[in-house]
C-alpha cells in the first residue's frame, strides 16, 4: 500500500500546513511525496522517540503532522513518547506504520507488528485505521486528515480476489453475503478470507464482513451484523493480530456489554512474535493457522 | 506586576512545607535559572520544563507572573489541585505538555522551535533540563535533531547539581564534565553560577549562532540547612526549623 501512501499523501500535500516526518524510511516509496513536500518532508532520522516528540510539539502548534516508519518503530520504540506526548494531549498526529501483522515475513519478529492496536488502543483517544484493501488508502487518509485526535494507519499488502472489486470504503463493508456462518475479519487477510468463501454454496457461505477502525464504538456494529450474530450462527474472527486485546476480544466484550448473544465462537488469529520459526508473511501465517484450509476446516467444510 | 525573585523563594519553600512533600532540591537548584529565563520570556515564546519533578518552582514562577493565581499556590499537591506533583496535561496554557518522565522536553522544546523556523515568526523557545536525564537516549536524539536543524530559536538550560535519582551523577553514570559531552555539537556553549541572575541573564542575551546551551552549575536543594548538596533534597520535606532558617538565608540574600 505503500505506492498508494505515496499517492495519497502526495494529493493532500498541497496544504502548506502539512509536515511529513519520517524515521529514515519510505526509500523507493516517498520520493515523489519528498520532492513535492520540499522542507515540509522531514527525514527525523533513526530517532523514533525524538521525531514522535518533536511531531506533537507541531501538531500543538497547530501543523498538520503526520508520522512514518515500519510498523513496530513506529508505534513500539516511541511508546511512551505516543502515550504522553500524543495521547494523552489529543494531539493529532498521525501515524503510519507500514507492514501490519507479519508483513515483513522473513525480516523476522523484531520487524513484526502482531500486537500494534492491542497495545495503542489501550490509549486516551487512540483511532486505528486498519485499510484492507490497496484501493482504501486515500480515503483512510482522507478521514485520518480530518481526525481532530491522534490516529494510527497499519498497512499491509491488499489482497483483493482476483475479479472482484474493491467496495467503496467504508468502516464496516459486507464482502460477502450467506446463510452460513458469519465471519468478521480486519485488514488484508479479509481478502484471502473472501476469496476462500466467495465460491462456496449458498448454504455454506459465511456472511464475510471487513471491519477497518477500531476500538469498536458503542454504536460501531452496523445493525445487519448484530442481527446476523444474534441469529446464532457460528461467529468466526480472523485477524493478523495476537488474540490478547484484539478484534475476537473488542467484539465479544462489545456482545457482552450490548445484549448481543453469541453462538459458537472461533478465533483464529496469529501466533505472536515467539513463533519460532522464520518464513515469509504466507508461511508465517500457516504457522498460525491462518490459511484458505483452515478457514474451511473451522467452517466444517471438509474436501 | 510581576513578584520578585525573593517572593518565589518564600512561596516555593511555604508551599512544599504546607504540602510535606519533597522534591525541594530540585526546585531550589533551578529557581534562579527559571525565574531569569520567565523574565526574558515573550508572550508567544515558548518554555518547556523537562525536568517535570521540579513543577513547584515552574508553578511559582508563574504565579509570579501572573499567569496562574498566586491563590493556587495554595492548592498544591491537594486532591482536586491544578498544580499536581508534576506539570499537569491540558490545564493550564503556559504548560504545554505534561513532562515528568525524563527525557521528553528537549524533543517537544525542539518541535516548537522547529515550527517557528518554518513560520519565520521570531520567537523563542527554552527547555529545562535536570543533568540525569541526559542518560535518556531520547535527550540525545534531540540534541542531534536541533543541532542538525540548527534551530538558533532554541535555549537549553542545564540544572546540573550533579544529584539524581539514588545517588551523585559522577557515582552513577558519570558524563563529568557534561559540557565537554556536549561541546562537539553545533551548539553556542554558555556556562554559568546557576543562582547568579546576573550571569544567567548575561548568558540569555548573548546573540546565538547556534542553539544555545546553558550549563547551569548549581547546588541542589540551595539554601537548605544541612540538605543543601544531599540526595536527600530530593525527597524529604523540610522541618519548621529548616524552612526557618531557608526563609532566612533567602531573605539575608535579597538584602
Amino acid at each position: 500500500m505503500r505506492k498508494e501512501l505515496c499517492a495519497a499523501l502526495v494529493d493532500i500535500s498541497t496544504n502548506p500546513n502539512m509536515l511529513f516526518l519520517t524515521g529514515d524510511l519510505g526509500f523507493m516509496a516517498l520520493e515523489p511525496l519528498q520532492a513535492q513536500m520540499g522542507e515540509r518532508f522531514i527525514n527525523a532520522g533513526v530517532a523514533e522517540q525524538n521525531m514522535i516528540s518533536v511531531a506533537a510539539a507541531l501538531a500543538k502548534d497547530n501543523w498538520d503532522v503526520w508520522c512514518y516508519s515500519i510498523a513496530p518503530f513506529c508505534f513500539a520504540r516511541p511508546f511512551e513518547q505516543i502515550r504522553n506526548d500524543v495521547c494523552l494531549h489529543n494531539m493529532p498526529v498521525r501515524l503510519i506504520g507500514n507492514g501490519g501483522g507479519y508483513g515483513y515475513g522473513v525480516m523476522g519478529p523484531t520487524h513484526h507488528a502482531v500486537d500494534d492496536y492491542a497495545v495503542l488502543l489501550a490509549l486516551p483517544n487512540m483511532h486505528v485505521y486498519v485499510p484492507c484493501f490497496d484501493e482504501d488508502v486515500p480515503a483512510v487518509i482522507q478521514a485520518a486528515q480530518h481526525r481532530p485526535g491522534p490516529c494510527y494507519i497499519r498497512l499491509g499488502r491488499g489482497e483483493l480476489p482476483n475479479g472482484e472489486t474493491t467496495p467503496v470504503y467504508q468502516p464496516w463493508r459486507q464482502l460477502l453475503a450467506g446463510d452460513g456462518a458469519i465471519i468478521i475479519a480486519t485488514g488484508p487477510i479479509a481478502g484471502m478470507v473472501w476469496s476462500t468463501c466467495r465460491d462456496l454454496p449458498v448454504a455454506q457461505r459465511p456472511s464475510v464482513w471487513v471491519v477497518s477502525e477500531l476500538p469498536l464504538t458503542h454504536d460501531a456494529l452496523p445493525p445487519a451484523v448484530i442481527t446476523q450474530i444474534a441469529r446464532g450462527a457460528k461467529l468466526i474472527v480472523v485477524e493478523e493480530h495476537v488474540s490478547h486485546g484484539g478484534l475476537a476480544h473488542m467484539l465479544l466484550y462489545y456482545c457482552a456489554t450490548h445484549g448481543i448473544a453469541v453462538g459458537e465462537f472461533h478465533s483464529m488469529h496469529a501466533v505472536g512474535l515467539d513463533i519460532g520459526a522464520y518464513g515469509s508473511q504466507t508461511y508465517l501465517r500457516q504457522q498460525s493457522q491462518l490459511t484458505p484450509g483452515a478457514i474451511r476446516s473451522c467452517l466444517g467444510i471438509y474436501e | 506586576m510581576p513578584q520578585t525573585l525573593a517572593w518565589c523563594h518564600e512561596q516555593l519553600l511555604k508551599m512544599h512545607a504546607r504540602a510535606n512533600v519533597g522534591h525541594l532540591g530540585s526546585t531550589l537548584s533551578c529557581l534562579e535559572g527559571m525565574y531569569t529565563t520567565f523574565q526574558h520570556l515573550q508572550p508567544a515564546d515558548r518554555f518547556v520544563l523537562s525536568k517535570g519533578h521540579a513543577a513547584g518552582a515552574l508553578y511559582t514562577v508563574l504565579a509570579a507572573n501572573d499567569i496562574i493565581p498566586s491563590a493556587w499556590l495554595s492548592t498544591f499537591h491537594q486532591d482536586g489541585t491544578s498544580l499536581p506533583g508534576h506539570p499537569p496535561a491540558n490545564k493550564i496554557p503556559a504548560i504545554p505538555f505534561a513532562t515528568g518522565s525524563l527525557g521528553h522536553g528537549l524533543s517537544l522544546a525542539a518541535g516548537f522551535a522547529l515550527s517557528q523556523k518554518l513560520r519565520q515568526n521570531g520567537n523563542q523557545t527554552y527547555c529545562l533540563t535536570s543533568d540525569g536525564e541526559w542518560q535518556e537516549g531520547s535527550t540525545w536524539e534531540a540534541l542531534i535533531f536541533l543541532s542538525h536543524h540548527q534551530l538558533t530559536n532554541l535555549t537549553i538550560l542545564i540544572d546540573h547539581n550533579g544529584w539524581q535519582g539514588f545517588g551523585s551523577t559522577r557515582d552513577v553514570a558519570s558524563m563529568y564534565p557534561l559540557y565537554d559531552k556536549l561541546a562537539p555539537f553545533a551548539v553556542d556553549l554558555h556556562i554559568v553560577d546557576g543562582h547568579d541572575v546576573v550571569q544567567i541573564s548575561h548568558a540569555l542575551t548573548l546573540p546565538a549562532q547556534h542553539p544555545k546551551v546553558i550549563v547551569l552549575q548549581t547546588t541542589k536543594g540551595h539554601g537548605l540547612p544541612d540538605l543543601a548538596d544531599t540526595l536527600q533534597s530530593h525527597y524529604l520535606p523540610i522541618s519548621p526549623d529548616q524552612l526557618a532558617g531557608a526563609l532566612d538565608y533567602f531573605h539575608s540574600r535579597s538584602l
